[in-house]
């Protein structure tokens, strides 16, 4: 198995600001890898380097085994992006939108049509084809835009923050159409800041803090390497501490334990959430 | 060299397809303004008065002919692009596409050149109802409009160069008012360059329609052609064109 992301000493600055801080990655072709961490640690900032709209600073970087420094056009044609925005045009209509994404990935006209019925088909959007992108749902915008950026039927699949703004059905339905993309081949790399999107979906999670990649592995290896049970406790309700435990018997045991002024004591399984804390001391949400 | 044609028109494709959907509201705005000042300037105001040599309605049809190229010709090719870039961001599709960075500047600058060639001709035409005496021969027409869609080019891509280095509304806002509007009126488009003192004329000649309203304004009365405006011209689009690909470049790092 080849590597569909290579990086090693990966930085990018903003003046004395480091956006990202020495990263080495690497995400193997058929995996969906997730970036977690807050707005602000760096996730969009990678995904740009990632899709040639940056240049790094310093370091290497390879994207479907091409260099995106010297070799971009080859980069640019096995991936596909989703932006955080919806990058759609919204006066043109689904069908417009996927036809100029089509033309500008160089499908002849045969090609086109025939991508266009297969990825509505696929995606269930035939019906609303020739309706104005700005009178569908936000779900049904978001799968709009994700079927533009596969037209050219590309590799590897870049979603930053897929799930924003829209609804807890539409977020669940969108990671199903994410796991069937990934189940046909494409690998996929995105970046979220809500934890269930990252522990339901992706096969590894990097943990991002500014700038820095603090950690990497599977969801499950992530919180066990902090303790697999989490007891939170209320101390005059000001402060919430969290204590990690290999297993629900020692949780039990310093349950016990705890001084009488303890009010709100809370056992249950840790979370990548509880990770994060462990990890950075901060909240996913606190920035 | 058929892919950089056929990516060029892919750009132009979706500012076209825009443009099928709004083509009435398009033209009839960017009609308002040059034909009240024809009728203001040319019609009203000018009656009885010579320029030049000229009568001054034959003097001014040339001048908003160029006005209107510049001003549709810009505002067509950046205001749907500022749009593309900072609110829809659709542009950054375009920058991770393969298509190639002189493909997406003449591409978008080409819905420019549309918006304002159509735009010029129709005032030509109002301008030809108004003074049909300007109406010389097939030669000097072809001429005049070859000369209508270089200048259109030019400030399209001026248009295109303005949008992707400004990254505000308020910038955009600011750059029209301080750059856009004074040579709107200074520029040789209502007046004639040699009512002016020396120095201003020098000042004025380093923008570009300038040169433009003094090409159509001596094809259009048949003057000696002005070599040193057409030359002025294309320096002025090398340029800009020079200029979209800095900020294209910039904007990647």
């Amino acid at each position: 198995m080849t590597d569909s992301i290579y990086t090693e000493n990966l930085c990018k600055n903003y003046g004395s600001v480091k956006a990202i801080d020495n990263l080495n990655l690497s995400v193997p072709d058929g995996e969906i890898f997730g970036f977690l961490g807050p707005n602000g640690a760096g996730k969009t900032t990678t995904i740009r380097v990632l899709t040639t709209l940056t240049h790094p600073t310093s370091g290497h970087v390879s994207v479907g085994g091409y260099n995106v420094k010297y070799e971009s056009d080859a980069v640019k044609k096995v991936i596909g992006v989703v932006q955080q925005h919806l990058s759609l045009d919204r006066d043109l209509t689904v069908r417009e939108n996927m036809e100029f994404h089509a033309r500008i990935q160089h499908l002849n006209s045969f090609k086109r049509k025939q991508r266009i019925a297969e990825l509505l088909e696929y995606v269930e959007l035939t019906e609303y084809a020739d309706k104005m992108v700005d009178t569908l749902s936000g779900g049904m915008k978001k799968k709009a835009a994700i079927v533009c950026s596969l037209i050219h039927e590309p590799k590897l699949l870049f979603l930053d923050e897929p799930t924003v703004g829209l609804d807890a059905q539409a977020r669940r339905r969108l990671w199903d159409f994410v796991r069937r993309l990934n189940k046909d081949g494409t690998t996929i790399f995105l970046t979220t800041h809500y934890i269930e999107e990252a522990e339901v979906l992706c096969d590894r999670v990097g943990i991002m803090h500014h700038g820095q990649l603090i950690n990497v592995d599977t969801p499950a290896n992530l919180r066990e390497k902090v303790g697999s049970i989490v007891v939170e406790t209320l101390v005059g309700n000001k402060e919430t501490h969290y204590q990690f435990f290999v297993n629900r018997d020692a949780a039990n045991h310093y349950v016990k334990g705890l001084p009488s002024d303890v009010k709100t004591v809370i056992i249950r399984e840790s979370n990548l959430e509880d990770v994060f804390i462990e990890q950075t001391g901060e909240k996913v949400g606190d920035q | 060299m058929m892919n950089i044609f056929s990516d060029i028109y892919s750009v132009f494709w979706l500012d076209l397809r825009n443009m099928q959907r709004h083509w009435k509201a398009t033209i009839a705005t960017s009609l308002v303004l040059p034909l009240l000042y024809l009728v203001a300037f040319g019609y009203g105001l000018g009656r009885g008065i010579d320029v030049d040599g000229f009568s001054y309605l034959a003097f001014v049809i040339p001048g908003i002919v160029a006005l209107t190229a510049f001003s549709t010709s810009f505002n067509g090719a950046s205001s749907k692009l500022q749009v593309d870039k900072m609110f829809y961001k659709s542009f950054d599709e375009l920058l991770m596409s393969p298509v190639s960075s002189y493909a997406i500047i003449i591409g978008k600058a080409l819905i420019g050149v549309v918006r304002g060639g159509i735009s010029a001709i129709a005032i030509y035409l109002a301008g030809l109802a108004l003074a049909p005496t300007l109406l010389v021969n097939t030669q000097v027409t072809l001429l005049f409009l070859l000369l209508m869609l270089l200048s259109c080019f030019v400030f399209a891509l001026f248009g295109v160069m303005v949008a992707l280095l400004i990254s505000s509304h308020h910038g955009m806002s600011n750059f029209s008012t301080l750059v856009i509007l004074p040579m709107t009126f200074l520029c040789g488009t209502f007046f004639s360059l040699n009512q002016l003192p020396s120095i201003a004329k020098v000042v004025l000649y380093f923008l570009p329609l300038t040169h433009s309203a003094n090409l159509l304004r001596s094809t259009m009365l048949c003057l000696p052609f002005p070599w040193l405006s057409f030359a002025g011209l294309l320096i002025f689009g090398a340029i800009f064109f020079a200029g979209c690909l800095f900020a294209l470049k910039k904007s990647s790092v």
